[in-house]
């Protein structure tokens, strides 16, 4: 009888995710999957078997009851689905667009195992967009005001989740964000094409109105201290501020024109408009023949919108394999498809400038993989005499990032690891430091949005009990 | 908030004063710190060092140089008029602490900055002298408030047309010749600050500079302000913006300042023509 039903099931295939085509998208900066139709999302929705033990469940950090909201698609009342999704997740449209769902709830998608998962992702995508164009504005439910209050420091995935839970469990929430836009990397970091800001700011604003207080231009650290928020009469505070320190090369003429960290560059990108230059008064670096050194998914968005900043030729440049690129494989698959090439198994040791000190070239050295390393990965190892000259007249330094110290050196009594990571307790977020709690990528080191905000989420739950109860 | 309560055009209205209301930022802002300014939504992230704070009256001063388009869209805003964005106090405290006699030298609008550091060495209880300088009598900026800081003060024109004929590096050496110097200050152009710089290294004299680098967040996540100090890269933002002169690499600080000057004109020319039309 099971079989059966999987069997008949398995004939919808999985429905495709419409998509700009990239001979176009290349040189455009609006997003590249166009979304689901109503009937689209309904004939993906009825592919889902409705799993008693939903496997899916346990691959998503926030645990969305996902067969659930499944259900309400398929049946087309995308209101019901849109306010499951709520009772787990405040911003699903981010989520649906960033997740790697891959490794996550379509990971473990029992349809996964001989065929294609059901395209979780798209569906969150497509409920939230529908409700953002077709909703009444309906809000959760919200609980009483308990008369506590909650500072959340940093507006990125993690804050925006510990915001959304507290602010329905009745707390008094304000978010300190020191740009002049709430999202954190969600606006820096990924670009338009990925995730269009106009939905950030959708989502902040649906926190907003539920009664969450948004102070933008505060660097708390500078502007306002930990202590000094508590003795302003928060109750207690949140510490989301991400990892924001850019790591380089440390390798000579690394300062040179033309060289930027990918914070920066895609800051410039994102967050300014430099895309809009001059409309927009940020200016950048607009290469021609672009280096993006470093492989993961911050690498791909960096590549990604220098071709769409007009290079003629973009190259990533790995010191290891194909195999060990830690950036997503659909985010690999974009930028081949829009004519990002691969240099292999290459190592930087040296820019080369002009007269005017801009970056001309880049000395390289051919690596070969060795033995594995602590990270469990083969160890490049440099090839003797392969040095060679690689042009450039633009680098793009995406090789990871560590922990921002601003925050955490002025803030007595928070223990840091020798990273200078907070740390806090893996199951409530907790910190060594009372009323004070910590999650995302200031404890874990450069994560996914996903992961930050299943941090988020632990935190908010302990937070709540502190309030409620007093531990 | 970032209201406009107070504007003054200077030196022929190549420089303007604002006196901004910013409460939280009045209330913790030390000399020699920054914020940093956008004026409306499509505008650019401007670093500037305070030249003031009033934390009674919740107001910070900022002098600028009017050079491109984005100090141009400062220039236009007028009293009653908000910057859409001030964030701040940025950066490090000059570490002030009494030593003896000590020199700051300041150089067009760097004496805006340099200002409330001799106010603050004085107040400690240093003798303070004072070296000013422009390249002529109308460029020439905050003499009076200067005068109030420091023990003595000292102003040089290029042109000759105000007190010293020369350069503020003129003055400089001979001070060092007679005095027991401690430490100099020294903030201004690239240009300056590297004479300067060379001149007290001669005498072995502890200099402290200010660097106006680039940024775009200033909180260190991105980057873009990185100058060489001893070698070694630094982050103007957080790590400065004052080092010690003696170390820092002026060739390559002159280089990254002018990344943009080419688009800077591009922006320039389309706000210029825009105006007209308007």
């Amino acid at each position: 009888m099971m079989a059966e039903t999987t069997e008949k099931k398995e004939k919808v295939p999985r429905q495709p995710m419409p998509e700009q085509s990239a001979e176009v998208r290349r040189r455009n900066f609006e997003e590249v999957p166009r979304g689901y139709t109503a009937e689209m999302a309904m004939k993906e929705a009825e592919r889902c078997l409705q799993c008693k033990n939903p496997a899916c469940m346990n691959g998503c950090p926030v645990s969305i009851e996902i067969p659930a909201f499944i259900k309400h698609v398929k049946e087309g009342d995308f209101t019901k689905a849109v306010r499951k999704i709520w009772e787990r997740n405040a911003l699903p449209a981010v989520c649906g667009r960033v997740c790697p769902q891959e490794i996550q709830c379509e990971g473990l998608c029992i349809l996964g195992k001989k065929g294609e998962p059901v395209a979780i992702g798209n569906l969150e995508r497509f409920v939230a967009d529908w409700e953002r164009a077709n909703g009444k504005g309906d809000l959760p439910p919200k609980a009483e005001p308990t008369g506590k209050r909650v500072a959340v420091v940093g507006s990125g995935p993690s804050g925006l989740t510990v915001a959304g839970d507290l602010i329905l469990k009745g707390h008094d929430v304000t978010i300190f964000e020191a740009f002049h836009k709430p999202g954190g990397v969600l606006v820096y970091g990924i670009p338009e094409f990925r995730l269009p800001k106009e939905i950030v700011y959708s989502e902040v604003n649906f926190l907003e109105r539920l009664g969450a207080k948004l102070q933008c231009n505060s660097v708390v650290g500078r502007t306002v201290s930990v202590d000094e928020l508590f003795e302003e009469g928060f109750d207690a505070v949140y510490i989301g501020v991400g990892a924001g320190l850019p790591s380089f090369l440390n390798i000579p003429g690394e300062n040179l024109i033309g060289i930027y960290s990918a914070n920066e560059y895609l800051t410039r990108a994102n967050l300014m408009k430099a895309y809009l230059f001059p409309e927009y008064d940020t200016p950048i670096v607009r290469g021609k023949d672009v280096a993006v050194l470093g492989a993961g998914n911050v690498a791909m968005d960096s590549a990604r919108t220098a071709m769409r900043l007009g290079a003629d030729r973009v190259r990533i440049v790995y010191r290891r394999s194909r195999d060990e690129m830690p950036a997503r494989k659909a985010e690999i698959h974009h930028a081949e498809e829009e004519g990002i090439e691969f240099h292999l198994l290459t190592a930087p040791t040296r820019f080369i400038g002009d007269e005017n000190g801009r970056v001309k070239a880049m000395e390289c050295l051919k690596m070969e993989l060795g033995e594995p390393d602590a990270s469990g990965r083969r160890r490049p190892v440099p090839v003797e005499g392969s040095k060679f000259t690689l042009d450039c007249d633009l680098a793009v330094i995406s090789v990871g990032a560590g922990a921002n110290p601003l925050l955490t050196r002025s803030t007595e009594g928070l223990q840091l690891t020798k990273w200078g990571y907070i740390i806090a307790d893996p199951e409530t977020g907790k910190t060594t430091k009372k009323g004070v709690w910590a999650g995302g990528d200031i404890v874990t080191g450069q994560a996914t949005v996903i992961l930050a905000m299943g941090a988020g989420r632990m935190a908010s739950d302990s937070i709540h009990k502190y309030l409620t109860w007093g531990w | 908030m970032f209201e406009i309560l107070k504007r003054q055009e200077m030196a022929g209205g190549t420089v303007v004063l604002n006196e901004i209301s910013a409460p939280a930022i009045a209330r913790k802002a030390k000399p020699g710190q920054f914020v940093i300014l956008k004026a409306n939504e499509t505008g650019e992230r401007i670093p500037l060092t305070m030249a003031d704070t009033d934390p009674k009256k919740g107001t910070i001063t900022i002098i600028y140089q009017v050079v491109g388009k984005s100090t141009t869209l400062f220039k236009s805003l007028q009293v009653g008029e908000r910057f859409q964005d001030v964030i701040g106090p940025l950066g490090q405290a000059t570490h002030l602490e009494k030593l003896g006699t000590v020199v700051c030298v300041g150089g067009g609008t760097g004496v805006a900055v340099l200002h409330p550091i001799t106010r603050g060495l004085k107040e400690i209880g240093n003798r303070v002298i004072a070296i000013i300088g422009a390249r002529t009598k109308d460029l020439l900026i905050l003499e009076d408030k200067m005068k109030a800081a420091s023990n003595e003060l000292h102003v040089c024109t290029d042109d000759g047309s105000y007190g010293h004929h020369g350069f503020v590096t003129d003055v400089l050496k001979e001070i060092l010749e007679k005095e027991d110097v401690k430490m100099v200050v020294g903030i201004g152009p690239v240009p300056m600050m590297k004479f300067v710089c060379k001149v007290t290294e001669q005498y072995k004299v502890k200099t402290l500079v200010s660097l106006n680098a680039i940024m775009v967040d200033g909180t260190g996540m991105c980057g873009c302000c990185r100058v060489t100090i001893g070698g070694e890269t630094r982050f103007a933002c957080v790590d400065g913006p004052e080092f010690d002169g003696h170390k820092v690499d002026f060739d390559e600080l002159s280089q990254r300042l002018n990344a943009y000057k080419e688009d800077e004109a591009v922006a320039m020319q389309q706000y210029a023509c825009k105006c007209q039309a308007g």
